[in-house]
């Protein structure tokens, strides 16, 4: 599985970051990205799909 | 010119009162027999022509659209920035980057969210519980307090006095410009003349005072900020200023108000939390969700057509970012509050480009201060003997709250 952070949605709620930080990480001005390119460590795959439902921007996106 | 003053509202869907008492009392009641009548858009002649989305798509639609609403002010009050002689033009306005458009808001924004990122804000945790702390020993052993007068008003005042390098104690001038700003709307021009006066003599004071002895805060920072390669001009540092002085209170204020209400009237979650410390943050985001304070506004910029109703050049339009957080396509069972709802897509803090720039500190504010509350009155409910007391205007929050202590720690 692979998160993406689409950094033209993202607005810097911040969701994801709260929610998996082992997934995301923010800048310095608070806009979110995925780390690892993205792939997401086996057993977080839960943690992904909750940060994808808690985007208010709709900003995220996952690769099964 | 003399603001009329507006009789009781006839019909919520076509002569609505977000300003009148009783709305921001029976909000989400007035919500749900609009949206069941089939009125996804109210209308009202009042403030010169006021337009209400419900709907989560259209408020989303609004928000994300700077091609035909403005920011210019965001704020409805009978005076449209056409009356107002000195008004500062789009995309500039009144107290940027809120009151901004693109392209100028981004490069406003971007000055100021270094300061409001998560990782500068995370550290101040400490700091904040023992304000919270601080205020709860202030209430002494009292049987009765007042939530919102005694405590959540007083947080985000420290937090952003100590932020911005002005005194912690002048806690009044803070409430004095969120009630002249939110509030007061309605009030008589020549007082409010008077306040915005005593408050731009405060400002000055200030921020003189920190042109003579620059330090590591907000304003000092401010100061020495560019802007494409220019420094801000005195406006825009005033203008910012009042911004931050006014956006970050009385909305957290009324969001810890509105979480510690639930409680009080809430004994089943309250005990959950209570026991539970863990499933406090995700209780947070579901009163943000179902009790969002703030509900924003934009005007019109040409006569348009939006989803079949006729709007006019500088006609407000709301966005009542709470009632797309009840919006039924979005929310399953979006009117029950559900402390440790997964799926939660709020927008309490708005969409699009002018989300909450404070939106980090005012949930760790919101986390800190239910913490700490329960920690230290682990049981508690609502004093049905005491008046209590819902805001008025766009932000939605207890004015006072009284809560009857039933049992204490520390």
């Amino acid at each position: 599985m692979r998160v993406h952070v689409d950094p033209s949605k993202c607005q810097g709620h911040n969701r994801c970051y709260a929610l998996a930080p082992e997934l995301f990480d923010v800048d310095d001005l608070g806009n979110a990205f995925e780390l690892n390119d993205g792939v997401v460590p086996a057993g977080l795959e839960d943690k992904a799909r909750l940060a994808l439902a808690n985007c208010p921007e709709f900003a995220i996106s996952i690769e099964e | 010119m003399t603001d009329t003053v507006y009789g009781p509202v006839t019909d919520w869907a076509t002569d609505f009162d977000h300003g009148a008492p009783e709305y921001n009392a029976n909000v989400h009641q007035i919500w749900e027999n609009l949206v069941a009548s089939g009125c996804p858009i109210a209308h009202t002649e009042r403030y010169g022509g006021t337009w209400l989305p419900l709907t989560h798509e259209m408020v989303h639609e609004i928000a994300y659209d700077t091609d035909h609403f403005t920011s210019q002010s965001v704020v409805v009050t009978q005076r449209k920035p056409s009356m107002i002689e000195d008004a500062i033009p789009a995309p500039i306005g009144g107290a940027p980057p809120i009151t901004s458009d693109p392209p100028f808001h981004q490069e406003a924004r971007r000055i100021l969210l270094p300061a409001f990122a998560p990782k500068k804000i995370d550290p101040l945790r400490d700091e904040i519980r023992d304000m919270c702390n601080d205020l709860i020993d202030n209430m002494g052993d009292k049987d009765v307090v007042d939530a919102a007068v005694e405590y959540a008003q007083h947080i985000p005042v420290m937090v952003i006095a100590s932020m911005c390098g002005l005194p912690r104690e002048d806690g009044e001038v803070f409430r004095d410009m969120v009630h002249l700003f939110l509030e007061g709307i309605g009030e008589p021009q020549e007082e409010r003349e008077i306040a915005f006066e005593r408050i731009g003599a405060y400002l000055d004071k200030h921020i003189q005072d920190h042109i003579d002895n620059p330090r590591e805060d907000l304003i000092s920072f401010l100061l020495n900020a560019e802007i494409m390669g220019n420094k801000l001009s005195m406006e825009h540092v005033r203008g910012t200023i009042i911004l931050l002085m006014v956006a970050g209170v009385d909305t957290t204020w009324s969001g810890i108000g509105n979480s510690l209400w639930h409680l009080a009237t809430n004994t089943v979650d309250r005990r959950r939390l209570s026991e539970n410390k863990e499933m406090i943050p995700a209780a947070v985001e579901e009163f943000l969700r179902a009790y969002a304070p703030v509900t924003m506004a934009r005007l019109v910029k040409e006569d348009m057509d939006f989803h079949g109703v006729q709007m006019k050049k500088e006609d407000w339009v709301l966005l009542p970012f709470p009632a797309a957080n009840r919006d039924p396509k979005q929310f399953e069972n979006p009117a029950e509050v559900v402390i440790d709802r997964e799926e939660n897509r709020h927008s309490a803090f708005g969409l699009g480009i002018h989300r909450c720039l404070g939106s980090n500190l005012a949930r760790l504010e919101l986390n800190v201060a239910v913490e700490v509350f329960l920690e230290r009155f682990p049981d508690f409910e609502l004093d049905l003997n005491e008046v209590m007391q819902w805001s008025t205007g766009q932000v939605r929050g207890p004015r006072k709250l009284p809560i009857r202590v039933l049992a204490r720690k520390g």
